[in-house]
């Protein structure tokens, strides 16, 4: 018998709020967690990011810390990830993060790259910028006995993650996944992007005629998943998911879309789905000219431009290796309440194909949610979520 | 269902020796790990001039799967979208992203470079890899304390067992602070004139050689 991916429990850490619902709620409402920052330790000139509020980042986490007695201290990046993992085993008491059966799959493109920065580096040891140290900190801080698995695929990552827990839960090596992605906003990162000259002035344009390039944010997005394990009121599984690279370019998308076109291909095959099947697509939608006009085709080529679609990096920026993870959880809440979620900041279509962008939130039946990503490197994914009819 | 697979080519480059499928094909321990990387593109005439602009983990990632697939030309018996890329490391991609803190760290010497900064992230060297070879099938890239066998083997044979690749390049590429290895293979499910079967102890084995 196939072994089912079940979501048991989900969080997100993002300026929006600290848990799920928190941050379904302002999305309902139309709120950005996008600011314009006049000043701040990212960048010399204002800059427009989702910043996490370091001071109720630090509260939160004393409160989930008080009893302990082991006193650590914690990086920014690791608060989060504490913090978001914390939420979810609140919310299920059935998983057991201390069975040889549960795994932790961490995906970040940089995790603490602050401290390569001269000015953080004295708190910490030097060995903290090396991914699987700091997944091996989560990991032990939970007593979870297993060495966890650490995927760093920019930002195709936490697709990735979760396609990953789902093909290892088949494998019934474990039967429960614990899927963490996280980035945080660094000089680093933001200084890169403003050489590449694709932050926008403004709060991002997703799929807009006016787009001028991506928002950056950050935040930590966790999901539970699990084979023996149920969500208390829903039921929901992951039913495929595929990756593909577009041998092209290493910074450019791909100009027709074949390979995100390859990737949402394999996943609806794999779920058994026909295009006129799918209820909802939470889009990758960074808001550059090239990715959004390559989205459209691709999404063409798959005939699901007729499906309603958003992008969520208007709300969260782009999160980059926790986005696929955030908006995921955001998909999911979407189908458990049938609410379609408009993309904030869309006015005009300003794609190569027509596609069916979401403006305004609305309620409809969602059955199902195809979300997708691409990346540097000329990564794609896109994984399947379902609704199981129970009898 | 057990099916087996085998690796069906290897190539390892590291302390200044470079190995394809067993056989120590060039080496040279006297040069820095740079210039030995260079060298070994020289030496073999691997003629592609993309190759000046990557930085050094690609650099190895690009010549280790460039001798590799000149031994085994996978992609003449394969589809792009069937041929799976999943490779693995443990300083990321480090090397350079300590580049590029070194240009933004003084306000007064400050010069951040799209050519630099698009190097951050360890998945580029898959991506030099597929462009290379139009390889479009399944992609990831993963980061362990050191080179994993028992992961990498069981989830690439999942891959080909479940279907979601026919053959898998795969392997080990790092780069930090002057120390660098490569071990890359392809697995397939015919045994190939190798004969090895794909498990975790082949690939130690292989790795460790």
């Amino acid at each position: 018998m196939k072994l089912e991916s079940y979501i048991v429990a989900d969080n997100i850490i993002s300026p929006l709020g600290f848990t799920s619902s928190e941050n379904f709620e302002q999305l309902k409402q139309k709120k950005t967690g996008v600011q314009r920052l006049e000043t701040s330790e990212l960048s010399s000139e204002p800059v427009c990011a989702a910043l996490v509020d370091t001071q109720k980042l630090n509260s939160e986490f004393q409160k989930i810390t008080a009893n302990n007695i082991e006193k650590k201290d914690f990086t920014r990046l690791e608060k989060m990830v504490l913090l978001s993992i914390h939420d979810c085993l609140k919310q299920n008491s059935n998983i057991d993060i201390t069975s040889k059966k549960t795994l932790i799959i961490f995906s970040t493109t940089k995790g603490n790259i602050d401290l390569l920065d001269p000015k953080q580096a004295s708190e910490f040891d030097k060995k903290r910028v090396y991914l699987w140290e700091t997944a091996k900190i989560i990991a032990q801080h939970f007593n979870n006995p297993n060495k966890p698995l650490i995927v760093s695929n920019a930002c195709i990552s936490g697709v990735l993650a979760i396609i990953l827990g789902k093909r290892l839960l088949e494998t019934n090596q474990y039967d429960t996944i614990i899927v963490s992605g996280v980035d945080i906003l660094t000089h680093f990162v933001v200084s890169g992007f403003q050489s590449f000259k694709a932050i926008s002035n403004e709060v991002a344009k997703p799929y807009d005629a006016k787009r001028d390039g991506i928002s950056l944010g950050e935040g930590c997005g966790t999901i539970v998943m699990s084979s023996v394990i149920r969500h208390p009121s829903s039921d929901i599984i992951v039913s495929g998911g595929a990756s593909s690279n577009d041998a092209n370019h290493i910074s450019g998308p791909s100009r027709t879309g074949d390979g995100l076109f390859l990737a949402i291909d394999k996943t609806l095959k794999e779920s058994n789905v026909k295009a006129s099947e799918v209820s909802y697509i939470s889009g990758h939608g960074t808001a550059t000219l090239y990715n959004d006009d390559m989205e459209s085709l691709a999404i063409t080529d798959a005939h699901l431009e007729n499906v309603p679609m958003n992008s969520l990096k208007s709300y969260f920026g782009h999160t980059l290796g926790a986005a696929g993870i955030i908006e995921s959880i955001i998909g999911i809440h979407s189908m458990l309440e049938n609410t379609l979620i408009g993309t904030f900041n869309f006015n005009e279509l300003g794609v190569t194909k027509p596609i069916n962008i979401i403006k305004n939130t609305e309620s409809a039946n969602i059955n199902n949610c195809l979300k997708t990503a691409a990346g540097f490197g000329g990564c794609n994914a896109a994984v399947f979520f379902q609704k199981v009819q129970n009898n | 269902m057990e099916t087996k697979n085998y690796i069906t080519s290897y190539c390892s480059i590291k302390s200044g020796k470079v190995n394809v499928n067993g056989k120590e094909t060039y080496s040279d321990i006297n040069l820095s790990s740079v210039d030995f990387i260079k060298s070994v593109y020289k030496q073999f005439q691997l003629n592609y001039p993309k190759f000046y602009k990557m930085d050094h983990l690609c650099k190895l990632a690009f010549v280790a799967s460039d001798l590799l697939l000149k031994s085994n030309p996978i992609m003449q018996k394969y589809a792009p979208e069937d041929v799976s890329v999943i490779i693995a490391n443990s300083a990321s991609s480090l090397e350079i992203d300590t580049e590029h803190q070194n240009t933004i760290s003084d306000k007064n010497n400050y010069f951040p470079s799209p050519a630099v900064f698009v190097y951050t992230l360890p998945n580029i060297l898959i991506g030099e890899i597929a462009i290379r070879n139009c390889i479009k099938g399944e992609n990831t890239f993963f980061i362990f304390d050191k080179f994993d066998a028992d992961f990498m083997g069981s989830y690439i044979n999942s891959l080909l067992n479940g279907s979601k690749a026919k053959c898998s390049l795969t392997g080990w590429v790092d780069f930090y602070e002057n120390n660098y290895e490569a071990f890359l293979c392809t697995v397939e499910k015919e045994e190939g004139i190798l004969n090895i079967e794909h498990n975790s102890e082949q690939l130690n084995k292989l790795y460790n050689n």
